[in-house]
């Protein structure tokens, strides 16, 4: 069978993640082959994931990470808060 | 060192450090939850949508798991037992501030067959490395996805922002696997569709390479 456009398109996210079964992921890249469309859309989405995982992408506010630790060292000193560790 | 043999290495040592604290050396928490603090805010602010609250979600989530550490079982990844619990953090939240979609407009978004048509660009693959450089491409990302309805945004900010794996993703979200699949897919190709056409536009005129390109 040869897939058509709407097809592969409809594969693309499990066949980057290589979850596509063989024979399918078979038929893909022959579609791929000599169809720019798709190959062009397939590059699209993995550049959008590289740029996704980037870390300059999506950045945690200024002092986060110190004002996350100084509330559980609050928590840790505070009287009233249950210490870790077996319950009774 | 392979990824998984470094994976096994590192839930042992996290194995070693939850035993240690719970049997007294409270501080090391701190050192525990350090590598996953970009996770906690991310998949907070995913559900929130919202610096502060975010922020406060993975704080509150940070305590819960510290009062709670005993209640962790090492049958679960440390990983997937702390994103349920921002989770739920964020998700109590939106419930607080009453802006919580229901689970059934979900299922009618999700019912829906629609179909999605990509950007059909022939000129992506030939983005230069340096394109994905660019700050402003950067924010237009993070725009895309902030715009993303909210079931996507959360399955894609713990897939493709975290790399949660589809099982942990499912358990974290409390929704099927083949969900997640499906959610999944509909925001990658939503981000393509939105994302494609800006880098076409806001591609540097260079002569001898984007000579080569079929629009140009």
């Amino acid at each position: 069978m040869e897939l058509n456009c709407k097809h592969v398109w409809a594969h693309i996210s499990e066949y980057i993640d290589q979850t596509v079964p063989a024979e399918v992921r078979e038929e893909i890249e022959r579609h791929l082959e000599h169809c720019e469309i798709c190959s062009a859309v397939l590059d699209s989405t993995r550049n959008i994931l590289v740029l996704t995982a980037d870390n300059r992408t999506f950045e945690l506010p200024i002092g986060f990470s110190k004002r996350l630790h100084d509330r559980l060292e609050d928590e840790m000193n505070s009287a009233g808060a249950k210490p870790a560790g077996p319950r009774e | 060192m392979t990824a998984s043999t470094t994976g096994a290495a590192k839930e042992r040592n996290e194995a070693e450090l939850i035993a240690r604290i719970l049997a007294g050396e409270k501080e090391l928490f701190h050192e525990l939850i350090r590598p996953y603090e970009r996770m906690l805010y991310l998949t907070a602010f995913s559900i929130v949508k919202n610096e502060t609250d975010a922020e406060e979600c993975a704080q509150d989530a940070v305590v819960n798991a510290y009062r709670h550490l005993d209640r962790f079982r090492g049958d679960a990844k440390f990983s997937t037992w702390l994103v349920t619990i921002v989770v739920n953090e964020a998700r109590q939240k939106l419930r607080k501030a009453k802006r919580a979609r229901e689970d059934s407009l979900d299922e009618t978004i999700e019912g829906e067959e629609q179909e999605f048509t990509p950007a059909p660009l022939t000129d992506w693959r030939e983005i230069p490395l340096e394109a994905l450089e660019r700050k402003e491409l950067r924010e237009t990302l993070r725009k895309a996805v902030a715009n993303l309805p909210d079931i996507y945004r959360q399955v894609f900010t713990l897939r493709d922002l975290q790399e949660m794996n589809v099982a942990e993703t499912a358990a974290a979200l409390g929704v099927n696997e083949n969900i997640v699949k499906v959610r999944l897919h509909r925001a990658r190709m939503m981000l393509q569709k939105t994302l494609a056409p800006y880098l076409k536009t806001t591609a540097p005129a260079r002569k001898g390479f984007w000579g080569r390109m079929p629009w140009s």
